[in-house]
C-alpha cells in the first residue's frame, strides 16, 4: 500500500490502492447529456442484464420521467427537465406565437409533491428528501414570468452511480460488502450485505438504496460480470447515440475535453464536465457528465463530498478533544494531589 | 417533417447526431416539440395537417426567387415537358383539377397527359373503378403507365412556354407565400422563411440536403400529396440520387418496408406487381400489357419475366405456357377490399373468417369501436400473437360490453387464439427502411406452443391441401396445385433461408438460384418469388447475412446486408453525376461515368445500364430499358424524369394541393374546395364525422387532436404493455396541453380529463406541457393536443383506446386512414360509464348537428349543394339520419 493516504484527492490507481496486483486500466461511464434522446434503451438494459425488477407503475408526471431517481431498483435513470430557459444556438420556435406564461413550474411543483413522499432514495432511514437541486425545485427567475414565454428547453440526462475514486458507500460499509474491483469500479456483493443501511447515508449522491422487502443494498456494478468476460456495460451497448460512453477514464476523460471544445465553438456555452476533476470532493468518478447546464438543474450535487474527506480532520479534533480532556483530567488529579 | 425520429427511431436517429457532430443542422417542423425537437438546432411549429401548405410555399420561394438548381432540373426532370391544352389547374378551377366527377368523387386524368402522350385506357375509362381499387398504390415502386412516353415529348428548354410544367408549377404555387404559409400553417413568417433560405442554401452542386417523414406525414386524407410535395422541392433544388439527398420514408417497425415489397395488402403482389383486376386484366397478356403501356421507357418493360417467374415459383411445374402461368388462379380484386371496408362488411355481415398476425385492431386501428363490432360479427377469427391481446377478448371486455353493445353470452364470433414465436425466437429477415434485407438468426427456442408465422402458414397450406386431396372441384385447383416446396429443419419447422432462395428465384433448366432480376425470363424457365428481391442469393450466398464491418469498406457499406434493387444503396443515383456522367462535385460524387473502361462506376452500385454512355441516344420506336437515354436517371419512370408534375397515376390531382383535414376547425383559406375532393369518406351511422366548414358548428369540437407513439411502447402495445420493464417507464395515458389550454379549460397537471369526438370519448390524466403551444390561424388561436394512443383493457398498465376517438376517411391513392388530425373537445374530470357515455357523446353529435350526411359532401366549390356520399347501415349507435332531426 502506497504511503499516502487514500480518504479524498486524487488517486493514480485506485484498483492498485484498493490492493489489485496489477489491474487493468480503470474503466468508467462518459454519459454526454447534448445527445442523449431519452428514450431509456440504457433503464431497460440495465433491468434486463441485472436481473432488477420494476419499481413499480409510478406516475409522476415529471415530463416523461416515471422512475423519478436512482434507487435500488433503478441503477440508470434518466431524467428529464423541460424548463422555459434558453439553450444553446437551438430555436425552439417560440417567437410570434399567441403564448402565455410557462407551464413548467406548475408541472414540476405537482411532480415534486409526488417525489417528496416517495420511499426511496433511503427516505426510511432519514437521509432523505433531501434538495438535491431536482429539477422540481426552480430557481427565481427560471420561467418565463407573467409575460409570453420566449425560450424553452428539454433537458435529458441518463444518471448513474458515480463510481467513485473515494466511494463514501465503500468507506463506510462495515461487512466488506461492497468493494473495489480490478477495474476500479465499486461493487456490492450481496451475499455478504447485511442491509445496515450505513451506505446509503454515505453516498453523497443519493445513489445507493436498500431494496423493499429485502433490505439489502442495491447499486450499479458497471457490469462487472459483462467487464470480466471483456464486453461493455448494458446500458452502453444499448444506448443508439452513443450518449453513454464506455472504456478507459483517462480515455474518456480527453474526448470528453473534446467534445466539450467542440459543443463550445458551435455556440453551446453551457456545456461543461461534471465529474471528472480528480480535485473534486470524491476524487473524481468513474462515471462523469457533460451537462448542459449547473448539476443542480439534472438533480445532482453541486459539491458532493465524500464523507471520510473529513475523517482525519474529524479525528484531529476529536484527538485534540481527547487531549484537552486528559489533560483536564491529569490536572484535576494534580492539582488535588497538590492541595 | 412528419417524424419524431428521436423517439420512433432511436436507432436511426444515432446518424443524425453523427451527422450533427460534423457540423449538419437539423430542423424539425413539427406541431409537436418532441424528443426529436430537443435535439434539433431548430423547432419549427406548424398546425397539424397543413404540411403541403408549407412545403407548396418552398416551392413558390424556390420558384420566385430562382434558386433551383436549372441544369439539374431541366436534364433529369419533366419541368420543360408541355402538357395538353385542356388542362385546367387548381387555380382555375378553385381548388379542383380538370375532370373531376362529382357523382363518383374522382377524376378523369385524361387532361393531365403531356401534349402528345395518352394515359392507359384504364386510368381514363374507369376512373371510379380506378378509385375503389387504390390502383395508384400498385405504383409503388415505379412510375404509373404513360403510354407514348418514350417517344419525343413536346419540351420547351426555356421554360418559357406557358403550359410546360415549370409555368405550371410556377402558376398552381404562386399564393403559397409566407404570408399565406402564416395564415393556414400558423407558422409564423420568419420561421418559415428561414426554413427556406437554410433549406435552398444548404442545396446544389456543392450541397445536398435530406428531408425525413414518417407517418406523420403519411396518415391524412392527402397524405401521398405529401411525399410528392417534398419530392418537388427535392428535385427543385437537386436532392434525389445524390449522397446526403432524399426524402427518407421511416418505416414503422422492424420489416413494414418487408410487408410491403411482399405485401399483404389487397391490391398488390410481390414486388409491386398489381393484383389482377376482374374487369380490366382478364388474362395473362392483358395483365402485362396494363403494367408496360405501349411505347413507354424503362424497366417495368419487362413485366412480363417478373410475373410469369412469380406464378412459376407458386404453382411449379403446373404452370405452363398453356395455361398462362396458372394467371387464372390468382384472386382478381373488384373492387375496395381495403381494411376498413372488409371490417365494414363485417359489421354488415359479409365476412365470416378472420386472420389477425402481429395486429391489434381493436387498439391500433382507427375507430376502434368499429374494429371491435366488426370483430364481433363473424363465424370464426384466427389471432396470433405473443400475448391475449385485446382483439383476442375484445367479446368479454371491451368497452362495448360495458355499454352493452356487446353481449359476451351473445356474441357469434369463435375466437382462436395462436401464441406466436417473437422475432428472436425464430430465422428470417427484416427489411429496414433504406430497403436494405438483414439476415436474422434465430437466438432461442421458442417456448410451449409457439410457432414461428412460416411455420403456421407452411402447416395451414399442408393441411388445406390434404383436406382437399382428391377434390374435382376446379376452385380448389389453385390449392392442390401450390408446389409448396419448402425445406424443412429441426422437425417441420420451414428453413427461412430456402424461402429466401425462393424469393431470390431459380433458373429451373439448371435448378440453380439466380443472380438478379435482369436473369428471369418470361419463357417459364426461371421462377422468383419477388422481383425486386432478387439477387439477395446472388453466387449462392445470403448476401442479406453479410456484416462486414463498416471500418473495412468505404462509406457506403455495400458488403453489410443487401438492398434491393441489386444491392443499390442510393436510387436513381445516376443523378448524383451531370449530363456528361461527372460528378456534379467531387465533394458530392457517388457514381461516374468511366470514359476509359466505357462504364459506370463509383462508390455505390450505379442504378443505371452499365454500359450505356451519358450521351446515348436511342434509336427511334425503342421502348422499355432501351428507350432510356443516356441521361434519364430515372429509370423507372415512363418518361425517364423525375416528376415535379405527374401527368397520371394520382387519384387526387397531378400537382399536391392544401386540402383542409377531413376534420378541420377553419376554412381552407386557398381554395373554395376544403378538403381532398377524392378521399374517401364512408356516409354510414356507425361512421360518424366532426362537422368541418363549410358544415357549420364546427365549434362545438374547436382543438385539432393529434396522436402518435412513445419510445417507451410499441404501436397498440402487444409487445410492451405486457413487458413490466416498458410498462413501468410510461404506465398511463397522458393527454398534452399547453399552459394556454389548461388555463383556458380549467386542466390541472395530472388531473384527469377527457377528449370528446363524435364518436367517443376518452379519459387521460393531463399533462400541462410548454412542449404544446397554441397557434394563430386566420387571426384565431387554435389549441392542438396530443395523445400517445398505445394503451387498451388489458396488459400490467391499461387506458382507454384513443383511436375510439377517430372515424374513418380514407386518402384515395393507399387508402390510409387520417389518423394524425382530427377535431375533439377536451373538459376536466373523467368520462362517463357505460350506457351514460353513449347518451354524452350523443348530445355532441346533437349539439354539433351531426347527421348522416356530415363530412360527406366532398366537393365544396358550390358549398354545401353537392353530392353526399353516404351507404345504408344499420349502425347501432351512430348519428341521427337527418329525417329524424325534423
Amino acid at each position: 500500500m502506497s504511503s499516502r493516504h487514500s480518504l479524498f484527492g486524487p488517486l493514480e490507481d485506485v484498483a492498485a490502492d484498493a490492493g489489485h496486483t496489477d489491474p487493468p486500466p480503470r474503466v468508467g461511464f462518459f454519459t454526454d447529456t447534448s445527445i442523449c434522446i431519452g428514450c431509456k434503451a440504457c433503464e431497460v438494459a440495465c433491468k434486463e442484464w441485472n436481473l432488477v425488477p420494476d419499481d413499480g407503475f409510478n406516475v409522476l408526471g415529471m415530463s416523461f420521467d416515471n422512475t423519478g431517481m436512482l434507487g435500488a431498483d433503478s441503477w440508470r435513470h434518466v431524467a428529464f427537465v423541460e424548463q422555459a430557459l434558453p439553450l444553446g444556438g437551438q430555436n425552439p420556435g417560440l417567437s410570434g406565437l399567441p403564448i402565455g406564461p410557462s407551464g413548467s413550474e406548475e408541472q414540476a411543483e405537482v411532480a415534486a409533491a409526488g417525489l417528496r413522499h416517495d420511499e426511496r432514495g433511503g427516505g426510511e432511514l432519514g437521509t432523505g428528501p433531501v434538495d438535491l437541486g431536482m429539477p422540481s425545485f426552480q430557481r427565481p427567475g427560471d420561467t418565463g414570468g407573467a409575460e409570453g414565454r420566449t425560450d424553452f428547453r428539454w433537458l435529458m440526462m441518463s444518471d448513474v452511480c458515480k463510481h467513485c475514486t473515494h466511494a463514501g458507500c465503500l468507506d463506510v460499509c462495515p461487512t466488506g460488502a461492497l468493494f473495489r474491483t480490478e477495474f476500479g469500479t465499486v461493487v456490492v456483493q450481496q451475499d455478504i450485505c447485511n442491509g445496515c443501511g450505513y451506505c446509503v447515508s454515505g453516498c453523497p449522491f443519493g445513489v445507493i438504496d436498500r431494496r423493499h422487502g429485502d433490505g439489502r443494498a442495491q447499486k450499479c456494478t458497471l457490469c462487472y460480470d459483462r467487464l470480466r468476460d471483456g464486453m461493455e456495460p448494458a446500458c452502453a451497448k444499448a444506448c443508439p447515440t452513443d450518449s453513454i460512453q464506455f472504456g478507459p477514464l483517462d480515455e474518456l476523460r480527453e474526448r470528453a475535453r473534446l467534445r466539450v471544445e467542440q459543443l463550445h465553438e458551435d455556440g453551446v456555452t453551457e456545456a461543461r464536465l461534471y465529474g471528472d476533476d480528480p480535485h473534486d470532493g470524491v476524487g473524481g468518478s468513474g462515471a462523469f457528465f457533460l451537462l448542459l447546464d449547473d448539476p443542480e438543474v439534472y438533480g445532482l450535487p453541486p459539491d458532493p463530498v465524500v464523507p471520510t474527506r473529513d475523517l482525519g480532520t474529524m479525528w484531529k479534533y476529536a484527538g485534540m478533544a481527547a487531549g484537552v480532556l486528559a489533560a483536564a483530567a491529569v490536572s484535576a488529579f494534580a492539582g488535588g494531589r497538590g492541595r | 417533417m412528419g417524424s419524431n425520429m428521436a423517439e420512433c427511431h432511436p436507432v436511426g436517429f444515432q446518424w443524425v447526431t453523427e451527422a450533427k457532430a460534423r457540423g449538419a443542422k437539423v430542423f424539425h417542423i413539427d406541431p409537436r416539440f418532441t424528443r426529436t425537437s430537443a435535439l434539433a438546432d431548430r423547432h419549427v411549429p406548424l398546425r397539424a395537417g397543413t404540411d403541403i401548405a408549407f412545403l407548396g410555399g418552398v416551392i413558390n420561394y424556390i420558384l420566385s426567387h430562382d434558386l433551383d438548381f436549372r441544369e439539374y432540373v431541366l436534364a433529369y426532370t419533366n419541368a420543360s415537358f408541355i402538357v395538353r391544352e385542356d388542362y385546367r389547374d387548381a387555380e382555375d378551377l378553385d381548388g379542383l383539377f380538370s375532370g373531376y366527377d362529382p357523382e363518383t368523387a374522382s377524376y378523369d386524368p385524361t387532361t393531365w397527359q403531356y401534349e402528345n402522350t395518352e394515359p392507359t385506357s384504364r386510368d381514363s375509362a374507369r376512373p371510379q373503378e380506378h378509385k375503389e381499387e387504390a390502383a395508384a398504390y400498385e405504383h409503388g415502386a415505379h412510375g404509373p403507365e404513360v403510354k407514348g412516353a418514350a417517344g419525343n415529348i413536346a419540351t420547351d428548354p426555356t421554360l418559357q412556354h406557358p403550359r410546360c410544367v415549370y409555368q405550371i408549377l410556377k402558376r398552381h404555387y404562386a399564393r403559397y407565400t409566407p404570408e399565406m404559409v402564416e395564415e393556414v400553417c400558423g407558422t409564423p413568417k420568419e420561421h418559415f422563411l428561414r426554413v427556406c433560405e437554410v433549406w435552398t442554401a444548404n442545396s446544389g452542386r456543392e450541397r445536398t440536403s435530406a428531408v425525413v417523414y414518417s407517418v406523420g406525414w403519411t396518415q391524412h386524407s392527402t397524405g401521398s400529396q405529401y411525399i410528392r410535395a417534398a419530392s418537388i422541392v427535392q428535385l427543385l433544388l437537386g436532392n434525389i440520387g445524390r449522397p446526403g439527398g432524399g426524402v427518407f420514408a421511416l418505416r414503422g417497425h422492424a420489416s413494414i418496408q418487408g410487408s410491403t415489397d411482399i405485401p399483404t395488402l389487397f391490391n398488390l403482389l410481390p414486388g409491386y406487381l398489381p393484383m389482377p383486376s376482374a374487369s380490366t386484366t382478364p388474362d395473362l397478356a392483358s395483365y402485362i400489357e396494363h403494367i408496360r403501356a405501349d411505347g413507354q421507357k424503362g424497366f417495368w418493360h419487362h413485366a412480363d419475366a417478373y410475373i410469369v417467374s412469380l406464378l412459376k415459383e407458386y404453382w411449379g411445374d403446373a404452370a405452363t405456357p398453356e395455361n398462362d402461368f396458372c394467371f387464372d388462379y390468382l384472386p382478381r380484386i373488384d373492387g375496395d377490399h381495403g381494411t376498413y371496408r372488409t371490417v365494414m362488411d363485417m359489421i354488415d355481415g359479409k365476412v365470416f373468417g378472420y386472420f389477425l398476425l402481429g395486429q391489434n385492431p381493436a387498439v391500433g386501428s382507427a375507430h376502434g369501436k368499429l374494429q371491435r363490432l366488426g370483430m364481433a360479427n363473424l363465424d370464426w377469427m384466427v389471432v396470433r400473437d405473443l400475448v391475449m391481446i385485446e382483439s383476442a377478448t375484445f367479446w368479454k371486455d371491451s368497452p362495448e360490453v360495458e355499454t352493452g353493445e356487446i353481449v359476451p353470452e351473445h356474441c357469434r364470433t369463435e375466437v382462436f387464439f395462436f401464441p406466436a414465436a417473437s422475432h428472436v425466437e425464430k430465422e428470417g429477415t427484416f427489411t429496414q427502411t433504406q430497403r436494405m434485407l438483414q439476415w436474422r438468426e434465430k437466438a432461442v427456442d421458442p417456448v410451449g406452443d409457439q410457432r414461428s408465422d412460416l411455420w403456421f402458414f407452411h402447416q395451414l397450406g399442408l393441411r388445406l391441401k390434404e383436406r382437399l386431396a382428391g377434390s374435382t372441384d376446379e376452385r380448389d385447383r389453385p390449392l392442390l396445385d401450390l408446389a409448396w416446396d419448402y425445406a424443412t429443419h429441426d422437425g417441420d419447422e420451414p428453413s427461412a433461408d430456402d424461402v429466401l432462395r425462393h424469393i431470390n428465384g431459380h433458373d429451373l433448366t439448371t435448378g440453380r438460384v439466380v443472380d438478379s432480376y435482369l436473369d428471369l425470363k418470361a419463357d417459364g424457365t426461371t421462377s422468383c418469388g419477388c422481383w425486386i428481391y432478387s439477387g439477395v442469393y446472388a453466387d449462392g450466398v445470403n448476401q442479406a447475412a453479410r456484416r462486414k464491418p463498416r471500418r473495412e469498406q468505404n462509406l457506403y457499406a455495400l458488403e453489410w446486408g443487401w438492398v434491393w434493387p441489386l444491392n443499390r444503396r442510393v436510387l436513381y443515383n445516376r443523378a448524383s453525376a451531370d449530363l456528361q456522367g461527372r460528378p456534379w462535385s467531387e465533394r458530392k460524387a457517388l457514381v461516374w461515368w468511366d470514359e476509359e473502361r466505357g462504364e459506370w462506376t463509383g462508390h455505390d452500385v450505379p442504378d443505371f445500364e452499365p454500359r450505356k454512355p451519358p450521351g446515348y441516344v436511342p434509336p427511334p420506336g425503342a421502348t422499355g430499358p432501351s428507350a432510356l437515354h443516356g441521361d434519364d436517371p430515372f429509370i423507372m419512370q415512363a418518361d425517364g424524369k423525375g416528376w415535379l408534375f405527374a401527368p397520371a397515376g394520382l387519384l387526387d390531382g397531378p400537382l399536391p394541393t392544401h386540402y383542409e383535414p377531413h376534420e378541420s376547425p377553419v376554412r381552407n383559406p386557398l381554395y373554395g374546395q376544403q378538403g381532398n375532393p377524392t378521399r374517401r369518406v364512408y356516409g354510414r351511422l356507425d361512421n360518424p364525422s366532426n362537422p368541418a366548414p363549410p358544415e357549420p358548428h364546427s365549434e362545438v369540437f374547436p382543438y385539432v387532436l393529434t396522436t402518435a407513439r412513445l419510445t417507451e411502447h410499441h404501436t397498440a402495445g402487444g409487445m410492451s404493455r405486457w413487458v413490466p420493464y416498458l410498462s413501468e417507464l410510461q404506465p398511463y395515458l397522458f393527454v398534452e396541453v399547453s399552459p394556454e389550454l389548461a388555463r383556458a379549460r380549467g386542466l390541472e397537471h395530472m388531473g384527469w380529463a377527457h377528449v370528446v369526438t363524435s364518436r367517443t370519448a376518452v379519459d387521460a390524466r393531463v399533462m400541462v406541457t410548454d412542449r404544446m403551444k397554441p397557434l394563430r390561424v386566420q387571426d384565431r388561436v387554435i389549441h392542438q393536443i396530443w395523445l400517445p394512443y398505445h394503451w387498451g383493457g388489458s396488459g400490467l398498465v391499461d387506458g382507454d383506446v384513443v383511436n375510439d376517438l377517430f372515424g374513418v376517411a380514407l386518402e384515395p391513392n393507399v387508402f390510409i386512414q387520417e389518423t394524425k388530425v382530427t377535431t375533439c373537445d377536451v373538459r376536466p374530470g373523467r368520462r362517463p360509464r357505460g350506457r351514460e357515455l353513449l347518451d354524452y357523446v350523443t348530445r355532441y353529435r346533437e349539439r354539433a348537428g351531426i347527421t348522416l350526411e356530415t363530412g360527406t359532401r366532398v366537393a365544396t366549390t358550390d358549398g354545401l349543394g353537392g353530392v353526399s356520399h353516404t351507404e345504408p347501415t344499420k349502425g347501432p349507435d351512430g348519428p341521427r339520419r337527418p329525417e329524424e332531426d325534423a
